[in-house]
């Protein structure tokens, strides 16, 4: 793979509270190739939606502050930047769409006011061309009687449309990384497919690479590339979407699929992971997943297994997954 | 113009805004016609003092033998104008202070905040009164020193608005696209939090208008000018003997006031956001 358009490194993220600082993510590292999807998973309160609000630098400060870390794209070190030069990296170079159609779009303004904002910032087109490449960007995503939606406000559009509005704001600029941040919880079932179907459309056909946040494993099977875990602001295992489905090693990812899977089991409803993630006050001093792990052993309560290599791009925290992959 | 239809449709639902719309119209065109219709000078003797209203003079003179009626045409223009003028400034100063402070939060909020919090612990009338007899009183003193103690209602008012919206999904997808803070202040925001602001400005006109009346009660009015409240004022030592005198500016006063508030009422029915239904 030539080099990644987004390479995280050990980037994390604390928020001050008056209870004391919580380390909403630590440590966290992965890249994503052109034209790859990757998707970062766990479960509400896992820091995914953090990491990816700090990757535009968009954590509010105070209370939030990214600690450490560097976030290069296509080489360059956001976290470097002046605010000024990456007000023209976002919306330009990296785009993010955002869980709720229904919230994102500003209420008092034409569609195609909102989608031209991107393009006069970052392009500086005229009136007229705004307005052509609006219309070609609706196109472009799927929205009929593009002309005519462009005049309509956000009220005037269902929920699907306003995602591919969205969708199509995010695009306006050609970007090489699009964040996609729970882009169909919001949404039907049956819409929700047909904007994943765009996406991944639009990623092959712009050569993106693509970011996608997500709860939903099922999701996750029929986008994604490469998955990242996610546990209480640590990455837990990294692989190929394949390989973690196949031969998922850490038992949190196994809770996870195993909780997916429920409507193939059979006898039991529903399979899921005793518990609920540590409160970031309270974080056990081991392995901070080992208070719901079936499988933990004494020494995972003594200590935070590091983040291995089991195999190339294939990393595990875990104990015990360290000794299977070696043995 | 679509919007402005349908905002007709809901104030029209508001009878006592509608006609407070109209009263208010009614005062404004007699404040802007009136001197011109009838040219007589406020500050001239035009005849005997004390002459019954209906009588030589359509609503008689005053103590110095004044024409009442020029007077109320005249001082309708004074107290109209400041009212306007005052409540923008303040409306101004306000947002533009209760908009930074909400958007930005922090130390700059805790800095704005305790500022207006000191201005709205003086009794704002005092504070009037002590502004407007340092700086001599002129229409401008008057003006500026309404505003000074109006703004900081407008300011807290604002700063609520904009922290209810500064963490909307939509502002941080402003922000998501490499929008400057001030467009998403002004362009962004600002749309979304004028309705509440809007009807408090409104309403403020009216209060400004009795701080007014209550300075030139006092004295404190523009020397060069007449105005509602001067007019009470003089006509204060008299209250037992010629009632009408005080009465006829008091009433237009009233009424002036009264309408106002029946407007903003009517603003407040069709811009609340919570009533938007479509």
């Amino acid at each position: 793979m030539s080099a990644p358009v987004l390479d995280v490194r050990s980037l994390s993220v604390e928020f001050e509270s008056t209870l004391g600082t919580v380390h909403a993510v630590r440590d966290l590292s992965f890249s994503i190739g052109e034209g790859e999807t990757l998707a970062l998973v766990g479960e509400s309160g896992s820091g995914k939606s953090t990491a990816a609000m700090a990757l535009l630098r968009l954590i509010p400060n105070p209370p939030g502050r990214i600690s450490s870390g560097a976030v290069l794209l296509s080489g360059r070190d956001l976290m470097a930047l002046s605010e000024a030069d990456l007000r023209g990296v976002r919306g330009r170079e990296m785009a993010m769409i955002f869980q709720d159609p229904m919230m994102a779009l500003n209420p008092v303004y034409t569609i195609e006011r909102q989608i031209g904002e991107v393009l006069r910032l970052h392009l500086g087109l005229s009136k007229s061309e705004i307005l052509a490449e609006v219309v070609e960007l609706l196109r472009l995503v799927g929205v009929p009687a593009p002309e005519e939606r462009a005049r309509q406000y956000p009220h005037n559009l269902s929920g699907g449309m306003r995602q591919r509005v969205m969708i199509a704001m995010a695009l306006a600029c050609r970007p090489r990384l699009l964040i996609a941040d729970e882009p169909t919880t919001a949404l039907d079932v049956t819409v929700q497919a047909q904007v994943l179907d765009l996406i991944h459309g639009l990623k092959e056909k712009l050569g993106m690479a693509v970011l996608l946040i997500t709860h939903d494993l099922g999701i996750v099977a029929e986008t994604a590339n490469r998955v990242v875990v996610m546990y209480a602001g640590r990455k837990v295992e990294e692989g190929t979407v394949g390989e973690i489905f196949a031969d998922p090693r850490h038992p949190y990812t196994r809770g996870l699929l195993g909780a997916a899977k429920w409507e193939e089991a059979d006898g039991d409803l529903l399979r899921e992971i005793p518990g609920t993630v540590p409160s970031p006050f309270e974080m056990p001093s081991g392995c901070s997943f080992a208070p719901r792990c079936a499988e933990a052993i004494p020494l995972c309560r003594g200590a935070m297994p590091e983040l291995k290599d089991v195999a190339p791009g294939r990393q595990v925290r875990c104990f015990l997954a360290e000794g299977r992959g070696h043995g | 113009m679509r919007r402005l239809t349908t905002f007709w449709l809901r104030y029209r639902r508001n009878r006592g805004a509608v006609a407070g719309a109209l009263a208010l119209a009614v005062i404004l065109a007699l404040a802007l016609l009136g001197p011109i219709l009838y040219p007589t000078d406020p500050f001239d003797m035009v005849g005997r003092p004390f002459s019954l209203p209906f009588d030589r003079f359509p609503l008689g003179t005053d103590v110095a033998g004044r024409d009442i009626l020029a007077g109320i045409l005249n001082g309708g223009r004074v107290s109209l104008l400041i009212g306007v003028l005052a409540s923008l400034s303040a409306t101004i100063i306000g947002v533009a202070l209760g908009a930074v402070a909400g958007y930005y939060g922090g130390r700059i909020d805790d800095l704005l905040m305790r500022t207006t919090e000191f201005f709205l612990c003086i009794p704002s009338f005092v504070l009037a009164v002590v502004l407007v007899a340092i700086f001599q009183p002129s229409v401008v003193t008057v003006t500026v020193a309404i505003a000074v103690v109006s703004w900081p209602s407008v300011a807290r008012l604002a700063r609520g608005e904009f922290i209810a919206h500064r963490d909307r999904e939509y502002v941080q997808g402003c922000r998501a696209i490499g929008m400057p803070d001030w467009e998403i202040i002004l362009l962004q925001i600002m749309p979304n939090a004028l309705p509440p602001i809007i009807v408090v400005s409104s309403l403020m006109v009216a209060t400004a208008i009795l701080t007014e009346s209550g300075l030139s009660f006092l004295g404190l009015g523009d020397p060069n000018l007449v105005s509602w409240g001067y007019m009470i004022g003089v006509a204060r030592t008299v209250l037992r003997t010629a009632w009408w005198m005080a009465a006829i500016p008091g009433v237009m006063i009233l009424l002036t006031v009264l309408a106002i508030n029946l407007v903003g009422e009517g603003l407040n029915d069709a811009l609340n956001p919570r009533l938007r239904k479509r």
